[in-house]
């Protein structure tokens, strides 16, 4: 690869951040790699994160934001808990309404933004705030508590929520199959193409044919429901579901994502940078237990990094735009 | 009498209370240039936009080969050969030539479902499209949009609409960021255009650049169709009036509007 077409892949800097971050812990931390690379809470921590972030971070290159999926992740786990451990409806009419609710809001979310002129930064924090409260009072209501069990037949554990090896998580198989299929959509068909072009220049996108808001509605239904089936897995992993919990994924997503090279404003960004930036962000944040760092220390590391990533992800994009290869004429 | 590719009845277009357009009957034939000339402001690019499916007449008849169109969408005017440069934008600074060159019309290869985006053929397209107008400089279609200057960019975007506009160019203000060489270029591709039988319709605000390649003017005053004529039927000074808002024009302006306000808000026929 040619330092060109390195420099125009927007992972390149979530690459080296990626690297950096385990030099760091290796050389002046002291991790003990032995135990950490057979550990499976960092992977399952990046798993769940990462199918949240992965259209968290597309909506972002179409120049959206979506926090709303804080309130959307308990709200599966609740959903599907109260329909089917609750009310001992079948575990696939739990799941389908998880999965709808997650459609719903994001339909709402999505509709609202291509609709009035709100930045959907603030639409998606008032579906975030009002989910909350729905939720709660949903759930005090309905069952009583804040807490509810479910009990998932096996099929349902073994598709959504099991341990494979005794630790891994099987959701991060739905990662990994969710990664490869936003990479094949973004990056090799042309509704990728769309996508960049939306964030880019909205006008000039949807003067050039473009279907600008069903793309952006769909987005923002893709993230919302995405958020639901994290929380539906947790809650048939876990046998219950809480109506908190979820309000750190908002960060968290975004951190990975910014880290992952995409660009706040839209137009630009990876697929697998987002992948990279989450894997580093779990890394950071729980790989700290297997060093001689005091793991309070864990948030400023990634202050630092976020910092760093960003200015990087800048610096690269700059040479990237003034990048030409010279010719062989010239010279 | 051949029937004219586009032709607009009484088309009327307002945004909310504000109304742009009055009233505007204008015929565009297969391979003539239409200039579209007028004051900032006048309603031009609106007028174009409604050509091109942005927006959609407030009333009024639009047709295509005598047939009556409807233009939902931008993608309905593409789908009938009609390619619009706009005045602002139209690439994308962040993403490579080759795909800004095919966004919405992505070259794909494979079958079925499996059809992914031709990155080859679209980069090969679109540097050979550029490289035709004369920017030799360019050569290699994964470069990003913003690396190139305005005029790089005019030019991507114009070759995009030559490529795609198979009936139908729009170009609104297409030589405002060009040098004369680009310039003359673009004035050079328009007659190319027409004499492919292609209609064109051309804005802009240089007289030079009117004359050289017109062959019918229609001057826009505040939304209204104020005069419509031939090629060699106005001199240069009269055109350049026309355009400039001298006298001549502020006396119609005026006029125009008492008119309106005595015929329901109905300007008067163009003079021809
Ligand atoms: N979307 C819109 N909403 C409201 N008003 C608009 C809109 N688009 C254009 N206008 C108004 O319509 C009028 C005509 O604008 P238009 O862009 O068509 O002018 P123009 O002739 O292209 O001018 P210029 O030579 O400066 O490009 C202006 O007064 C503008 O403010
Ligand atoms: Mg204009």
């Amino acid at each position: 690869m040619s330092f060109g077409t390195f420099l125009r892949k927007p992972e390149s800097g979530a690459v080296l951040s990626l690297v950096a971050v385990a030099l760091f812990f290796v050389l002046f931390a002291g991790a003990d790699l032995g135990r950490f690379s057979g550990a499976a809470s960092w992977v399952n921590f990046a798993a769940n994160l990462g199918i949240v972030a992965l259209p968290v971070g597309l909506l972002m290159i179409a120049g959206e934001l979506d926090i709303s999926i804080g309130a959307m992740i308990p709200a599966g786990s609740m959903t599907v808990a109260i329909v089917s451990g609750h009310y001992g409806m079948p575990i696939a009419v739990g799941i389908l309404a998880a999965l709808a609710l997650g459609v719903v809001v994001g339909l709402i979310n999505g509709i609202l933004t291509v609709r009035t002129s709100v930045p959907s930064l603030i639409i998606t924090l008032a579906t975030l705030v009002a989910m909350q409260g729905i939720v709660l009072s949903a759930s005090v209501l309905l069952t009583g508590n804040a807490s509810v069990a479910l009990d998932a037949p096996a099929w349902a554990k073994t598709l959504f929520g099991t341990l494979i090896g005794g630790n891994y998580q099987n959701i991060i198989l739905w990662w990994l199959g969710f990664t490869a299929i936003y990479f094949v959509a973004i990056h090799k068909m042309p509704i990728g193409n769309w996508l960049f072009a939306l964030g880019g220049d909205k006008d000039s996108a949807r003067n050039a044919g473009i279907p600008t808001d069903r793309l952006t509605i769909g987005l923002f239904v893709l993230s919302a429901t995405s958020a639901t089936f994290v929380g539906m897995c947790g809650a048939i992993l876990f046998n219950s579901a809480q109506v908190s919990g979820g309000m750190n994924y908002i960060f968290n997503a975004v951190v990975s994502v910014v880290v992952g090279g995409v660009l706040l404003t839209g137009g630009f960004g990876s697929v697998l940078g987002i992948f990279i930036g989450t894997l580093t962000f779990a890394i950071v944040s729980q790989g700290i237990y297997f060093t001689q760092i005091d793991r309070n220390w864990s948030s400023l590391i990634i202050g630092v990094m976020l910092l760093v990533a960003v200015l990087m992800n800048n610096a690269f994009r700059k040479m990237a735009l003034s990048y030409a290869p010279r010719k062989k004429s010239e010279d | 009498m051949t029937t004219p590719v586009l032709e607009l009845r009484n088309v009327n277009k307002s945004f909310g209370p504000i109304d742009v357009l009055h009233d505007i009957s204008l015929t565009v034939n297969a391979g003539e240039v239409l200039c579209l000339l007028g004051d900032n402001g006048a309603g031009k690019s609106t007028l174009i936009k409604t050509l091109a499916g942005v927006h959609r007449p407030t009333s009024g008849q639009m047709l295509m080969d005598g047939q009556p169109v409807l233009f939902e969408r931008p993608k309905d005017a593409t789908d009938r050969g009609i390619a619009t440069v706009h005045q602002f934008g139209g690439t994308f600074p962040l993403m490579t030539i080759g795909r800004s060159f095919f966004v919405g019309m992505e070259p794909t290869k494979g079958w079925g479902p499996f059809k992914v985006f031709d990155r080859k053929t679209a980069n090969e397209v679109a540097v050979k499209a550029v490289q035709s107008f004369g920017i030799t400089r360019i050569d290699d279609g994964d470069r990003l949009i913003g690396g190139l200057s305005g005029g790089e960019r005019q030019s991507l975007a114009i070759a995009r609409a030559v490529h795609f506009g198979a009936r139908v160019l729009i170009l609104d203000e297409p030589t405002a960021a060009l040098g004369v060489k680009q310039a003359s270029h673009v004035l050079r591709i328009v007659l190319e255009a027409k004499r492919r039988g292609i209609a064109v319709i051309f804005i802009t605000h240089q007289v030079t650049h009117a004359m050289a390649v017109g062959d019918h003017f229609a001057v826009l005053i505040r939304g209204a169709l104020a005069a419509s004529f031939k090629k060699g039927e106005r001199s240069r000074e009269e055109i350049t009036d026309l355009m400039a808002g001298g006298e001549a024009l502020a006396d119609l302006g005026a006029e125009i509007e008492t008119y309106m306000e005595t015929h329901d808000g109905h300007p008067p026929q163009p003079v021809h």
